[in-house]
C-alpha cells in the first residue's frame, strides 16, 4: 500500500513537473527551476545530516563554489554548459573533501563551528576575488547551448534540462542512501565505535560522505547559476548554510525526499510572501518552533510515521520507529 | 471578425497619433510600472516609499489611464541583492506584465536589471543609481539613465573641490559598483586637473565602524577625503570623520550626498560641504509646488532621484500615448525624439546611449545660521550646464552610438 502510494504520487509529482512550463501564469517556471535547484541543495545536505550524523554549517561554500566556477567557466573562459557544470561540480567535491578531512577530526558542534569557519573563508575569496565582482555579483552569465544541441536561452527547453539534471541528483541521493556505503554511513551515525570496530575506515567514509554531499550541492548551485545567469554572494554566505538547515530539518532528515518538501516550504514562503518583506523570516521563525515543538520528524518524517502506524503489519516496527535508520527509506 | 480586425488596423495606421482607446494596442491591456528600489536597507531613505509615493503620483497626475488602459503601479524591494533585483525584474518581465522598472537604487543592481532588461527587450529607468555602465558596455535601446552618474558627479563636486585647490586624493570607496565607478570617475577629473591620488580604501556596504578606514585616509595626509558612498554610509563616514578630528586638517568632499545625508547629519555638521544634485525642491515654483505636494504624501522633502522618478514616469507614459501602443521598440523610439520640459528638467532629452541630458548643479550646503526653516539646507553655487556635466557621446563604449 504505501509502495504504491508512494509511486503514483512519484509520477503524480513528475507529471505536474512537466507541465510546469505550459502554464507560467499560474507558476513561474523560473521559479520552479529555483525551487528544484534548493531540493536538490538540501537532500544532498542531508546526506551528511540526516544519514552520516554531522551537521555541517558552511554548505553554501559547495553551492556558491560551483555558481561561481561555472559562471567563470561559462562567461570568462567561453566554455559549454556542460563541462561548466561539470567543473563546478568537480571543484565543490574537491573542496568538500578539503574541508571534509579537516573538519572530521572533530565531532558535533567543534565540527559545525570548523566547517563554518572554513566556509567563511572561501566566502572571504569570493568578496574579494577579481573575476567575482564583489557585491555586485558575476553577471550576465550565458546560458549557452548543451551539448551543442539544446539551446538553453529558451526557458522551456532550460525547464527541462534542469529537471533531467536535478532528477539524476536526485536518484543519486536515493541510490547512495539505500546503497551498502549508505548502511555503513548510518552505522557510523548510530554507533561510531561499533563500527570503528567492526572494521570499516570510518574516517574515509566520512570525507567520502562529505564529497558526494559537496559535489551534490554543487550540481545544484551550478544549475542555479545558469538559470539566474548570475553568481551572487548570496550563494556563499553563510545565511544560505543556515537556510538549508533548516528546509532540511522542517522536511524530515530521517527521510530522502523530505528536505526537498522542506525546500519547497521555505522557497514558497520567501517567494509568496515577498510583500511581508523582513515578516517572512519571523513567519519561517515561528513555523519552526512549532515544527520543533509538534513535529519534530519534519513534515514528510511525521507523515511517514503516522502512516507506518496505520499499517498493522507495521505495528511492530512503528513503536521501534526512533531506530528506523536501519532500514531502507525513502 | 477579420474584417473588423482589417478595419481597425487601417484605422490604426491613418490615425497613428490620434491614439483612440479602442485601436491602442496596449500589452495585457494594462501599462505596469514596477518600482524596484531598497525598501529596506541603508538607501531605503534615498529610494524606498518616497520612489513608490513618487511614481504612483505620476500615475495619478495622468490621469489614471493612458490609451484608456489602466495605469498600475507595482513595488518591490531588492534587498540591495543584485541577484534578488534581477530575479524580480526577470519574473515580473515573464509573467507580471511590467513594461517599465523604475528607480532602481544602488548600481550593482541596476547593472543586473538593465542587463535583463535588454534580454528581455523591456524598458528600464535608473533614477537611483549611477554606475556609468547603464550607458556604455550595458547600453540597450530599453535602458535610460535618467536622473544623474558618477560622471557628472564627479566633474559637479570633483572638478570644484579641485579648482578650490585640493590636489591630492584619498578615496573612502563602498566596495561595489557605485563606489569604485564613482572613484574612477573623479579620478580621472584629478588627474586632468593635475591633481593626484594617493590612495584609496574600500570598505563593504552598510559599515558601522569607520574608524580603521579614517586612519588610513589620515594616514595618508592627502589634502581631501574623497567620500566614494552615499546614504547612511556617508553619513557614518563622515561623522567618523569628525569626530577623529581629520576635518582639522584635511577637507571632506562628499561626492554624493542627498538631501536626506544632510538631514541625518544636521547642518552644523554638514555646514559648508558641496554636493552636486540634479534637482532640489526649493528651486522655483514648480518645484516648490511638486514638494509640497510630495511632503503631504510622505512626510519629507524629495530628493533628486523621487523627482526624477516622477518625471521619468510622465515622461514614458508620454511616449506610450504618442507611440498609441507599449511597444517596447516604438515607446523607445519616441522617448528618444522628444524632449522634456518640466519641474524636473526646463530641457532635457535621451541620447542615443540612453543617457538624460539636463543641466546639473553644484550646491552648497548652508550654515545653521543661513537656514530658516525645516529642510532650507543648500545654497546654489554653479550650474553645470548639459553638455559638460555628462560624458561625451563620442567617449561611450555604446555600440548604439554611430561613429
Amino acid at each position: 500500500m504505501l509502495v504504491l502510494l508512494k509511486s503514483s504520487l512519484m509520477i503524480a509529482v513528475v507529471a505536474a513537473l512537466l507541465a510546469v512550463p505550459f502554464v507560467p501564469h499560474l507558476i513561474y517556471p523560473v521559479f520552479v527551476m529555483k525551487v528544484m535547484c534548493f531540493a536538490l541543495f538540501a537532500c544532498a545536505y542531508n546526506l551528511l545530516l540526516g544519514h552520516t550524523g554531522i551537521v555541517s554549517f558552511g554548505h553554501a561554500a559547495f553551492f556558491g563554489t560551483a555558481a561561481y566556477v561555472t559562471g567563470y567557466a561559462m562567461r570568462d573562459l567561453g566554455l559549454p554548459p556542460e563541462i561548466g557544470i561539470a567543473a563546478g561540480i568537480i571543484c565543490s567535491a574537491a573542496l568538500g573533501a578539503a574541508i571534509g578531512t579537516l573538519a572530521i577530526r572533530r565531532q558535533g558542534i567543534y565540527l559545525a563551528m570548523i566547517t563554518l569557519a572554513l566556509a567563511q573563508l572561501v566566502y572571504f575569496v569570493f568578496l574579494q576575488a577579481e573575476f567575482t565582482g564583489a557585491e555586485d555579483g558575476m553577471q550576465e552569465i550565458p546560458r549557452g547551448v548543451l551539448f551543442g544541441l539544446i539551446n538553453l536561452r529558451s526557458d522551456i527547453n532550460l525547464f527541462y534540462v534542469v529537471m533531467a539534471f536535478i532528477g539524476a541528483g536526485l536518484w543519486l541521493v536515493y541510490r547512495i542512501v539505500n546503497s551498502p556505503f549508505g548502511e555503513v554511513l548510518r552505522a557510523i551515525r548510530e554507533h561510531e565505535p561499533r563500527a570503528r570496530s567492526l572494521g570499516y575506515a570510518i574516517e574515509k567514509y566520512k570525507i567520502l560522505a562529505f564529497a558526494l554531499s559537496a559535489g551534490l550541492s554543487g550540481l545544484a548551485g551550478s544549475l542555479k547559476c545558469i538559470v539566474f545567469q548570475l553568481a551572487a554572494l548570496t550563494d556563499v554566505h553563510w545565511h544560505m548554510s543556515g537556510e538549508v538547515i533548516l528546509m532540511t530539518l522542517l522536511g524530515g532528515m530521517s527521510t530522502v525526499f523530505g528536505p526537498a518538501i522542506g525546500a519547497i516550504l521555505v522557497s514558497a514562503l520567501h517567494h509568496y510572501f515577498d510583500a511581508l518583506g523582513a515578516w517572512v523570516t519571523i513567519v519561517i521563525g515561528l513555523i519552526f518552533i512549532l515544527c520543533v515543538l509538534v513535529f519534530r520528524r519534519g513534515v514528510v518524517g511525521q507523515l511517514h510515521h503516522m502512516l507506518q502506524e496505520q499499517r498493522p503489519t507495521a505495528l511492530h516496527a512503528g513503536r521501534l520507529d526512533l531506530k528506523e535508520g536501519q532500514h531502507a527509506q525513502v | 471578425m477579420v474584417k473588423s480586425l482589417h478595419i481597425s488596423l487601417a484605422a490604426s495606421a491613418a490615425l497613428a497619433f490620434s491614439a483612440l482607446p479602442s485601436i491602442a494596442q496596449v500589452s495585457d491591456d494594462v501599462v505596469r510600472i514596477g518600482v524596484l528600489g531598497d525598501l529596506s536597507g541603508i538607501y531605503s531613505d534615498l529610494s524606498g516609499k518616497g520612489a513608490i509615493e513618487a511614481v504612483k503620483m505620476a500615475a495619478e497626475d495622468f490621469g489614471g489611464t493612458v490609451l484608456g488602459k489602466k495605469i498600475d503601479v507595482v513595488s518591490a524591494d531588492h534587498l540591495n541583492k543584485p541577484d534578488v533585483g534581477a530575479a524580480k525584474a526577470r519574473e515580473w518581465f515573464d509573467t507580471g506584465g511590467v513594461d517599465l522598472i523604475n528607480d532602481l537604487a544602488n548600481s550593482g543592481v541596476a547593472r543586473a536589471v538593465a542587463g535583463v532588461a535588454k534580454e528581455k527587450k523591456r524598458h528600464v529607468i535608473v533614477n537611483g543609481a549611477s554606475n556609468m555602465g547603464i550607458t556604455n558596455e550595458l547600453c540597450s535601446p530599453y535602458a535610460i539613465h535618467y536622473a544623474y552618474d558618477a560622471y557628472s558627479l564627479a566633474h559637479g563636486t570633483g572638478k570644484a573641490v579641485v579648482e578650490q585647490g585640493g590636489k591630492t586624493w584619498f578615496f573612502l570607496t563602498v566596495d561595489f559598483a557605485f563606489g569604485i565607478g564613482l572613484e574612477q570617475q573623479v579620478s580621472n577629473v584629478v588627474r586632468a586637473n593635475k591633481g593626484r591620488v594617493v590612495g584609496a580604501a574600500r570598505h563593504p556596504l552598510a559599515t558601522t565602524d569607520f574608524s580603521s578606514y579614517i586612519l588610513q585616509a589620515q594616514a595618508s595626509k592627502a589634502e581631501i577625503i574623497g567620500v566614494a558612498s552615499t546614504g547612511a554610509d556617508a553619513v557614518n563616514a563622515i561623522k567618523a570623520a569628525v569626530e577623529f578630528g581629520a576635518t582639522k586638517n584635511q577637507k571632506l568632499a562628499a561626492l554624493l550626498l542627498w538631501i536626506e545625508d544632510v538631514h541625518s547629519l544636521g547642518l552644523p555638521a554638514a555646514q559648508g560641504l558641496l554636493l552636486t544634485n540634479a534637482w532640489y525642491w526649493d528651486m522655483n515654483e514648480d518645484t516648490r509646488k511638486f514638494a509640497k505636494r510630495f511632503f503631504d504624501r510622505v512626510g519629507k522633502m524629495p530628493n533628486m532621484a523621487q523627482a526624477a522618478d516622477y518625471s521619468s514616469t510622465m515622461f514614458y507614459l508620454n511616449a506610450v500615448k504618442a507611440a498609441g501602443t507599449d511597444d517596447a521598440d516604438k515607446v523607445s523610439a519616441k522617448m528618444r525624439e522628444t524632449k522634456v520640459h518640466d519641474m524636473f528638467t526646463k530641457d532635457g532629452h535621451v541620447r542615443a546611449d540612453g543617457r538624460f541630458v539636463h543641466d546639473m548643479y553644484l550646491w552648497q550646503v548652508k550654515t545653521p545660521a543661513e537656514s530658516k526653516a525645516p529642510w532650507d539646507y543648500l545654497k546654489p553655487v554653479a550650474t553645470i550646464p548639459a553638455e559638460q556635466a555628462f560624458q561625451p557621446l563620442s567617449e561611450s563604449t555604446c555600440p548604439l552610438v554611430k561613429k
